[in-house]
């Protein structure tokens, strides 16, 4: 079996310690370092990125938070806006409509009274004019002659027992 | 060629002698010396591109980068960082020589048992010495089995120790084992291909298709096996747990 021929075994041996102390050397300072950097490269760039996106995605976040409050300010600026016409609508409106109410209630109070003159007015020709018929009923039928003061009388008493 | 052993033969292409030492170079360090080449040329052309996203040989290195570095990770934990290029070169090492030992005609100094020792025993020594450098006499408990009666004790420390001494042998026999009597077997089915004529060759033929196959899992096992124990005899001497 040539793997026990002892002979064989100090060149093995010397080669075995040339190749593979060269062997690490080049791995150690060389090849190994070169793959560990790209790695830790590549590492690093997706560790950026993933910090990169989640600021980005904190920034929108803001942003929306910031879109809302402005969108309740102005909501809460729009309506009170809304409120401040109306009220000061519903206040013209309701000062034009007394206005009218004072100026209606007026007219009215100037009608009645009107009426009331008028009413008083025509009850006076009623008794004058009740009084000169009685008088020449009187005279015509009775051929009585009645003083005014007694037809007056009478009318007056008629028209009180009737007149509220 | 007849001898399915002749493969294993060492061959000096051009005799050196330094201080009395045989240092020929020899078909076995030859394929030493391009097992490095490939080894180098393959992490260092393929990482040319230096390119953020890899393409298929740059991955491959990566691959192969990660595995290792995984394999020290799980073994021997954060400690482990420093022996990475050590037990990267230990697996690269190995796994090309088996590897291109599987070449025809090609030489597999992994099937040597003085090649296979050396390198066990390297592993042992330094194994040993970190164990003692970083737990000092403490290191010696690791032959004491914690929680065993002491009457116990002088049967099971000298069966621990050894337990410990034999690590290497075990270490070195069984990639040589395995090397060897991988390619002996492919050799042996080879040889009956020819004197078994055009009808009756093709039976040793599919064995040897087969045992290529398997030949080159073995390739990868063995390289895998070694540096795995390597990283937890690593793991014993820097955690010292039993």
């Amino acid at each position: 079996m040539p793997q026990l021929d002892v002979t064989t075994f100090a060149p093995q041996l010397v080669w075995l310690a040339i190749t593979f102390i060269a062997m690490y050397v080049i791995m150690a300072k060389v090849a190994l370092p070169r793959v560990g950097q790209i790695l830790e490269e590549r590492q690093n760039r997706i560790d950026d990125d993933l910090d990169r996106a989640a600021t980005l995605k904190e920034e929108a976040e803001a942003a929306a938070v910031a879109y809302d409050e402005a969108l309740t300010k102005a909501r809460a600026e729009a309506q009170a806006a809304i409120r401040e016409v109306s009220d000061q609508l519903s206040a013209e409106a309701a000062e034009r409509q007394k206005a009218l109410g004072d100026k209606l209630a007026a007219d009215i109070a100037a009608g009645e009274k009107k009426i009331a003159a008028a009413r008083d007015a025509a009850i006076g020709q009623i008794s004058e004019i009740s009084g000169d018929l009685t008088k020449e009923a009187a005279e015509k039928l009775a051929g009585v002659k009645v003083t005014d003061k007694a037809i007056e009388d009478a009318v007056a008493a008629v028209m009180g027992a009737r007149a509220r | 060629m007849a001898n399915p052993l002749s493969q294993f033969e060492i061959k000096p292409l051009i005799p050196i002698e330094i201080a009395g030492i045989d240092a020929s170079f020899t078909n076995s360090s030859l394929m030493m010396v391009l097992t490095v080449t490939a080894v180098t040329a393959f992490l260092t052309l393929s990482m040319r591109g230096r390119a953020l996203v890899p393409g298929r040989w740059q991955a491959l290195a990566e691959v192969t980068y990660e595995f290792v570095a995984n394999m020290i990770r799980d073994n021997v934990g954060s400690e482990g960082r420093r022996y990475f290029p050590f037990i990267f070169s230990l697996f690269m090492f190995i796994l090309f020589g088996n590897l291109m030992g599987m070449i025809p005609f090609s030489f597999t100094f992994t099937s040597h048992i003085i090649v296979t020792f050396g390198m066990a025993i390297v592993v042992f020594l330094g194994v040993t010495l970190i164990g003692f450098i970083r737990h000092g006499a403490k290191f010696l408990g690791y032959f004491v089995p914690s929680g065993v009666p002491v009457v116990m004790m002088p049967m099971l420390v000298p069966i621990e120790i050894l337990s410990y001494l034999s690590r290497p042998v075990s270490l070195a026999i069984r990639l040589f084992a395995n090397m060897t009597a991988g390619h002996t077997m492919m050799k042996v089915f080879a040889a009956f291909i020819i004197p078994l004529g055009f009808l009756g060759g093709w039976a040793p033929l599919a064995v040897d298709v087969a045992l290529t196959g398997f030949e080159f899992i073995i390739a990868f096992l063995q390289a895998y096996v070694f540096a795995v124990l390597t990283c937890i005899y690593l793991n014993d001497a820097i955690h010292l747990h039993h």
